[in-house]
């Protein structure tokens, strides 16, 4: 089974629900998709096994072979070649690795090299699998490193904790593409509001059943609770705000770990994601 | 004119809670919210829902003509995104997968294949004697948002153009999204300045590091301050030792304060509270203007 983790909005404890789901639940497979900022083994700190370089296919010009005819500074839709002082240019960053240039150069000028853009590492902690995926600073797209990452698992029928990236653009997108389940953490404020909107609207484009945690909670009247009645979107889960969380949070401490409360909060989370799942 | 950014690396930092205040303490010609993914800063603002929206259109996403389409499944071939699949005879799109490279409509034999414009999201422009307000909005399912992330920036810049005569004395305050993806390469280009927005947590100094790394590479000058820095001091050393290293100014220290989340909790700006983290905010503005 696999779960995602995410909030539109960032800072509502995505991470935090994650990595203390994934200690909750016994042999878990836990996924930091967050590639642009991948801060669950900050948590967890485990010895890295295994680390993969993730590459993508960019293009290599020969400039011997190339007439300046332009063709595929035309055909690039994404603005990666430029054709300046008899030269052809090519902005490997901005690349989205489609390949189309090497096939619209009549010259055969254009070859595709491999390019790394990141990192998957894989440790384990206990009898769990953490699996991170880390992007290269400086490059724009995560989407690669994550696509990668999905293809380390090996299953076999252990529950999968995907931490996704903030916000709702296409990081977002490749990581609850897969999923059976989207965890939505909110915090109980107007602002987050908004954003949990956006990224319901998102998930539910994708088909996908949706359960709400709100974190930092306090027992007032606040707006997340009313949208949720109003679309019968299922609360699962209440973190009441709570000074010590955010210091030992800030320390890298595993709350479960730390505190029986929430050993038997995330425990309860899973089994009202379970019982959600199977009705 | 200066061009403020405002980023964090880290979401919920507070970057959106600064660009308010900033923005109500200096009272800029014009600002923008960088963060389409998830736009905050007109709710802080309490902006009344004026403004001029326009269509934004992003890639285009590709169309098969299932008239002319013979299956010959060329098209799904060469596809590096996944986004085309047999359905019986033909071929269809899937949308959400499809990043308009172009290369299916380019392979095709049949001509089966067009590249269709679709409105990917929303632009919001304010314009009003005192300021220039430009935001959006990503429309959910239509990925990349860098792009998005430059027409808003563009949006504003033309505003100014057109209607600021003496542009040498002026100040855009522009709010960021978390993250060292594209739409925040997307929204350094051409700042003046990149405030960096921290907390004194092991996330909040890791996803800092790889913020510096990322604006070195485009050569962005940077300041730092730290928010919440009471959380935990020994994080917050940390923090301000990393910024001697980097040579990035320390420009101040806000305080964990509760009215600033009843603030958020309320949509209003700390700034209209009285309290310890307001002070702190109007000396970082101050030091930051220094340095500007």
């Amino acid at each position: 089974m696999k779960i995602a983790v995410l909030s539109g909005k960032g800072g509502t404890g995505k991470t935090f629900v994650a990595v203390n789901l994934a200690t909750a639940i016994p042999n878990s497979i836990y996924l930091d998709c967050d590639v642009e900022e991948p801060n669950g083994n900050l948590f967890f700190r485990t010895d890295i096994i295994t680390t993969e370089i993730v590459r993508v296919k960019v293009p290599t010009v020969d400039q011997a072979k190339c007439n300046g005819c332009r063709q595929c500074v035309e055909f690039c839709k994404f603005n990666a070649l430029a054709h300046i002082g008899n030269q052809l240019m090519i902005f490997d960053q901005i690349c989205h690795s489609c390949g189309g240039c090497t096939l619209v150069c009549p010259e055969d000028a254009l070859k595709e090299v491999d390019k790394p853009v990141g990192r998957v590492e894989i440790g384990r902690y206990g009898n769990r699998t953490i699996i991170s995926g880390i992007m290269d600073p400086g490059e724009e797209s995560g989407v690669p490193i994550i696509t990668h990452l999905f293809k380390q698992i090996n299953a076999q029928n252990r529950t999968q904790i995907i931490d996704c990236p903030a916000g709702s653009s296409c990081t977002v997108i490749e990581s609850i593409q897969d999923v059976d389940y989207c965890l939505l953490v909110t915090e109980p404020t107007r602002l987050s509001l908004d954003n949990l909107k956006m990224v319901y609207e998102l998930a539910s484009l994708l088909n996908k059943p949706c359960g709400i945690v709100i974190n930092k909670y306090s027992n007032t009247s606040n707006p997340i609770e009313q949208f949720c009645v109003a679309n019968n979107i299922p609360i699962l889960s209440k973190i009441d705000f709570d000074l010590r969380l955010a210091e030992i949070c800030a320390r890298g401490i595993i709350a479960v770990e730390d505190n029986e409360n929430y050993q038997v909060a995330f425990s309860s989370l899973h089994q009202a994601i379970l019982k959600e799942i199977n009705t | 004119m200066k061009q403020l950014l405002i980023i964090s690396g880290k979401g919920g930092t507070g970057k959106t809670t600064l660009a308010t205040a900033f923005i109500k303490l200096g009272q800029p010609s014009a600002f923008a919210d960088c963060d389409v993914e998830a736009p905050n800063l007109h709710l802080l603002l309490e902006m009344p829902d004026l403004g001029k929206i326009t269509d934004y259109y992003g890639m285009d996403k590709a169309g098969i003509d299932r008239d002319i389409c013979v299956g010959c499944g060329l098209c799904a071939t060469y596809c590096r995104f996944g986004a085309i699949k047999k359905q019986g005879n033909y071929y269809g799109i899937e949308s959400i997968k499809c990043e308009g490279c172009g290369v299916c409509e380019y392979i095709c034999p049949e001509k089966a294949i067009t590249m269709e414009q679709v409105v990917s999201g929303k632009l919001k422009l304010y314009t009003t004697k005192d300021y220039i307000f430009s935001t959006a909005r990503l429309r959910m399912g239509y990925g990349v948002s860098g792009k998005l992330v430059a027409s808003v920036k563009k949006q504003l810049l033309d505003a100014v153009d057109q209607t600021v005569q003496t542009k040498e004395k002026h100040l855009v305050v522009i709010d960021g999204s978390p993250g060292i993806g594209c739409p925040v390469i997307a929204s350094l280009s051409g700042v003046d300045m990149a405030l960096i927005v921290t907390e004194p947590s092991v996330s909040g100094i890791s996803d800092l590091k790889r913020l510096i790394q990322t604006a070195k590479i485009f050569k962005i000058a940077l300041s730092v301050c730290i928010n919440k820095y009471d959380i935990d001091r020994d994080n917050s050393n940390l923090i301000q030792q990393l910024c001697e290293d980097e040579n990035i100014p320390m420009v101040g220290k806000i305080p964990f304060d509760t009215n600033a989340f009843e603030a958020a909790k309320n949509g209003r700006s700390v700034i209209d509270y009285n309290s310890g983290a307001t002070e702190a905010i109007k000396q970082i503005w101050t030091n930051l203007i220094k340095q500007l």
